[in-house]
């Protein structure tokens, strides 16, 4: 094979890249095994923090809060996401496209504090109206997540969409399948994995989020993210580093299902 | 038509859960605060709008955003650049394993990102103690609580939204122009500045859209890693409304921040559908 023209020190500096990016990560996770309360200095392995986390009733209902939200979001998000995405990918020019697309995209890159902002100023309106949401519990927060999870998805599955066939779905309708069964029987088994991929981004995305479950949620409703950020602005605390390395390790491990079902679709 | 049955859902979702809720924004931002629930009425003034121009904490908050999503987006370009670079050069087998490491931090939480930060820059904190140790420093360095630390905080944390990108692009590109400009005689690093960067143009635009638009807006990083001397819009707008309760100004302040990032987001939408 002839020899490509390369930079020599590109993997060097590729190296440093990931070095920047994940040491930080390791140190604190480092530091969750350490006896001493102070964060910075060694004092010998221990996991009494994590004891102490598992004991901390606060923490342990804020996560069940927020991981209900989460199924519910990602649930959401996915189901609407994956229509805006075969719309989006399928159907050419219609009146409004440069709409849908822009309104579909705009969560995605916006500002959280912007959208946060709206969620909350609609439920606000729409409560005054109709008496609800009152309390801006679980559902409203499930709600403004699959706002924008939704542009997840729908990214995910119109990129899918490109590398299947149309053919296969205009077969199914000269058969004498209507659309929506055409789209049903044929277009979202093979769109399987997108949807899978796309329900869980939605679903971290939902448990990460602090800014926008801070403007929506009501007195009566914490989200984990919520209570990570109150006990941060206090100082730092080993048992934060603990209730950290807990939730890199299963969004590690969420990710890399994400990424094996998306290994899976290329080699099909 | 039966497509109807697809797009008029999908359609109405979004007008009900995206441009009615930025509609209200606007119309409340002409509205005043009151002690009420909610604390604000519909009424019609400019009152925020001629105190956000007349007041330098709000435009200064504007233009500090701007210059710090601005350098930040730089710093991301120039560090993501090498890596989207090497990933397409390196053996394909490798590449899905790189792209997975350059993707799981952008899984990982945003918040835990950031705290693992504070631990190492702290006066006390890992940094600081590790260059005492080799006698580098005698007094803690000032390394958080500053615009380095905001920085240092935004490239890392959007790093990947710049090398997806870039990786895309660079990956789409005829390996036989690089061999032809070889052949050619033409060294690798003309070749890079000749063939590779303009033909990469587009992934570098998308990537610093989709760094500094995010940023500019930035609550999270600005609060925790930031100092007092220079406010960033986000944060203003924050405080406006958790402390403040001023729900018409902080709409005020969110629709001007809106207004000016139309003009990236309009490019990134264009770009996004011209690069099908």
């Amino acid at each position: 094979m002839m020899r490509r023209p390369t930079l020599s020190t590109l993997p060097t500096v590729l190296a440093a890249g990931f070095a920047f990016l994940y040491l930080p990560i390791v140190i604190m996770a480092a530091f969750s095994f350490n006896e001493s309360r102070l964060v910075t200095v060694w004092a010998g392995f221990s996991t009494r923090w994590y004891g102490e986390l598992f004991g901390n009733v606060r923490m342990l209902e804020s996560a069940g809060l927020s991981f209900a939200v989460a199924m519910l979001a990602a649930s959401l998000s996915t189901t609407i996401g994956t229509l805006a995405g075969y719309v989006l990918g399928r159907f050419g020019r219609f009146p409004g496209r440069a709409v849908f697309a822009l309104l579909l995209l705009a969560p995605m890159v916006l500002p959280e504090v912007i959208l946060g902002l709206a969620m909350l100023m609609a439920f606000s309106t729409l409560d005054s109206l109709v008496g609800w949401p009152a309390e801006r519990g679980f559902l409203a927060i499930a709600f403004a997540h699959a706002c924008y999870g939704t542009a997840f998805v729908a990214v995910i599955v119109e990129a899918r969409l490109r590398g299947i066939d149309p053919a296969l779905e205009e077969a199914a309708r000269d058969l004498g399948a209507k659309p929506w069964r055409a789209f049903v029987r044929v277009t979202l088994p093979l769109l399987a994995p997108a949807v899978a991929a796309g329900w869980l981004l939605a679903f971290t995305l939902s448990l990460d989020d602090l800014v926008v479950a801070s403007f929506v949620s009501g007195p009566g409703a914490t989200t984990l993210p919520m209570l990570v950020y109150a006990s941060v602005r206090l100082g730092l605390s080993p048992q934060i580093n603990a209730l950290a390395t807990v939730m890199v390790v299963c969004i590690a491990c969420l990710a890399w299902v994400a990424s094996r079902i998306g290994a899976a679709r290329s080699k099909a | 038509m039966n497509r109807a049955v697809f797009i008029l859902p999908a359609f109405a979702w979004l007008l009900a859960a995206i441009a009615l809720p930025f509609a209200l924004i606007v119309a409340i931002s002409f509205g005043e605060a009151t002690q009420g629930a909610p604390p604000f009425d519909w009424s019609f003034s400019l009152a925020n709008y001629r105190l956000l121009l007349s007041d330098d904490l709000y435009w200064g908050a504007l233009a500090n955003a701007a210059r710090i999503a601005g350098t930040s987006t730089l710093i991301c370009l120039l560090v993501g650049y090498p890596m989207a670079l090497a990933i397409v050069r390196a053996r394909p087998q490798r590449r899905a394993l790189l792209l997975f490491l350059v993707m799981l931090p952008f899984w990982t939480s945003f918040l835990i990102r950031v705290y693992a930060w504070m631990g190492l820059l702290r006066p006390t904190g890992f940094v600081n103690a590790a260059l005492a140790e080799f006698g580098l420093i005698d007094a803690p360095l000032q390394l958080i609580a500053n615009e380095f630390a905001v920085h240092l905080g935004i490239v890392y944390a959007y790093l990947p939204f710049m090398v997806l990108p870039l990786y895309a692009t660079l990956e789409k590109l005829d390996a036989s122009l690089l061999e032809a400009a070889h052949d050619l005689g033409v060294g690798p690093l003309r070749a890079f500045w000749r063939v590779t960067f303009p033909l990469s143009l587009p992934g570098v635009a998308a990537g610093a859209l989709l760094v500094f638009i995010p940023a500019s807006g930035e609550f999270v990083i600005p609060d925790l890693l930031g100092g007092p001397n220079s406010p960033m819009i986000g944060r203003v707008l924050w405080f406006e409304f958790f402390q403040n309760r001023d729900w018409p100004m902080a709409c005020a302040l969110a629709t001007a921040l809106a207004a000016l990032l139309a003009v990236p987001l309009l490019l990134f939408d264009r770009l996004r559908s011209a690069t099908r």
